[in-house]
């Protein structure tokens, strides 16, 4: 009898947790420099409103990979969940994680690990390494608008909803 | 055998039952979410202290080894891959040197930016980035991240708009599947995470970053050195020439432009090359699994304007 109470208060367990769990996915953050609302599931369209590094949306649905979101200041959209993480992002400046007890599943540290640091320190000891070309090739952005025009001017049609 | 005993044994068989079963609980949710997998761990070990089938150190040893399995690749976080990124990137471009040349850069980011879209990894942290490398070697690398690089070489193996289309999405195929970030070694991970683990809020500083360089100079040894001369699996070639198809098609170009290409590159490449004839499977190989996947090879029709800007935008090139 002991064993199946045990097995039983167990499996309430798991299920309380799971249901914690589930809950917990709704707010997610975003996890890459910047992103765009899209007013629809596709990047075929406008864009939207820009949504930062770290920015925390309410995932109200999704569309195979794409997540309807409630971003900061009550703007709904559509942005890609690759951009999204379930973790909250504590920017440097917040250093929230000094006060919380939140485990490294919960948060994740921006500039944790792999950092400028990290980058400035390998330059010091790679001076021949020049990151010059680096720097200036990020700079070399295409909109979105752009990239539906040179779709366009090439009769590149997209498979119908095939911008994932 | 009384009573008491017989319910001894079963109860002995029970426990071995259940911690066995929750060792391959535990072992088959290897692929679950961390979150989940850590929390479903933990639970294992404590029925199992509970209910005494194993000791309150086995269990804590438990709970480490399901925290444990999840200390791969993937716990490199987006942020972290785009500083392994830029230093590939820049590892790679100090070797081959750039090809200035804006309106075909301008060209290339156009195409490929565009076609990363249609990727099932279209948002990277720093966004993807391509150049043109000044060599005449028939080459292409993605670093983790999102920046890919195109020799001179390979833009001539490709004679329109969807064959250049063709090497652009395998490379973004390689950066979906974080190819590079594969090939760091087990070790280095886990050393690097040993020092991430000890980093709680604050700074890192002295001899915590040091070692953390260390690590990183390390990490970036293992991907360039895969990348430049062992190459990747095959399959991971494999991988990203179907993650190529897949995107040509929802973009709206023909996948028989990397047939195209690679038939075309059969022709160009040298035995014995130190370029994809060593770091990458036979053209005809890959040709003949793409092949599976397509059908049979059909030409390429290109619309005048296509092809139009494919030539004023590469063509008078150095070979």
């Amino acid at each position: 009898m002991k064993i199946i109470r045990l097995c039983l208060q167990s499996i309430t367990a798991f299920c309380l947790l799971a249901a914690a769990y589930a809950d917990s996915t709704q707010l997610m953050s975003v996890q890459v420099k910047t992103t765009n609302l899209r007013e629809a599931p596709s990047f075929v369209g406008k864009a939207g409103a820009a949504l930062s590094y770290g920015d925390r949306v309410e995932v109200i649905g999704t569309q195979g990979p794409w997540s309807k979101v409630i971003a900061p200041g009550n703007r709904a959209g559509w942005v890609h969940t690759s951009a999204l993480s379930a973790k909250k992002i504590v920017l440097k400046s917040g250093q929230e994680t000094a006060r919380t007890k939140a485990s490294n599943d919960e948060l994740a540290l921006a500039g944790k690990g792999f950092n400028s640091d990290v980058e400035g320190e390998f330059k010091k000891q790679h001076r021949d390494i020049d990151f010059t070309c680096i720097d200036r090739m990020e700079k070399m952005r295409v909109a979105s608008a752009d990239m539906q025009a040179f779709l366009k001017e090439g009769s590149v049609v997209p498979k119908e909803g095939g911008a994932q | 055998m009384n009573i008491r005993t017989t319910f001894n044994v079963q109860r002995s068989m029970f426990n071995v039952q259940l911690w066995i079963s929750g060792i391959f609980f535990i072992f088959a949710l290897g692929t679950a979410r961390p979150q989940l997998l850590d929390a479903l761990s933990d639970i294992g070990a404590e029925i199992g202290k509970q209910t005494g089938a194993i000791t309150p150190e086995q269990a804590e040893s438990i709970k480490r080894a399901g925290k444990a399995v999840d200390k791969t690749f993937e716990e490199i976080t987006p942020e972290q891959e785009y500083y392994i990124g830029r230093t590939v990137g820049a590892v790679i471009i100090n070797k081959y040197r750039p090809y200035d040349n804006d309106t075909a850069n301008r060209y290339l980011n156009q195409l490929g930016q565009t076609l990363a879209q249609f990727s099932d990894q279209p948002e990277t942290f720093g966004g993807y980035h391509f150049l043109l490398m000044d060599s005449g070697e028939i080459n292409a690398f993605s670093a983790p991240g999102g920046l890919v690089f195109i020799s001179r070489g390979m833009l001539s193996c490709c004679r329109n708009e969807d064959a250049l289309a063709a090497v652009l999405a395998h490379e973004i195929g390689h950066v979906q599947h974080k190819h590079g970030l594969q090939a760091i070694k087990k070790s280095r991970l886990n050393s690097a995470f040993t020092i991430l683990a000890t980093e709680s809020a604050k700074q890192f500083g002295g001899q915590d970053l040091k070692d953390l360089t260390t690590a990183f100079e390390g990490t970036i040894g293992d991907i360039t050195s895969t990348m430049m001369n062992s190459g990747y699996a095959r399959s991971c070639e494999r991988e990203a020439d179907k993650s190529a198809v897949e995107i040509l098609k929802r973009a709206g170009y023909d996948p028989n432009g990397l047939v195209a290409m690679l038939r075309e590159m059969q022709k160009q490449l040298k035995p014995g090359g130190l370029d994809f004839a060593k770091t990458h499977p036979s053209p005809d190989s890959r040709i003949e699994d793409i092949s599976k996947a397509i059908g049979p090879y059909e030409q390429v029709k290109m619309p005048v304007k296509r092809q139009m800007r494919f030539l004023q935008s590469t063509g008078g090139m150095p070979q």
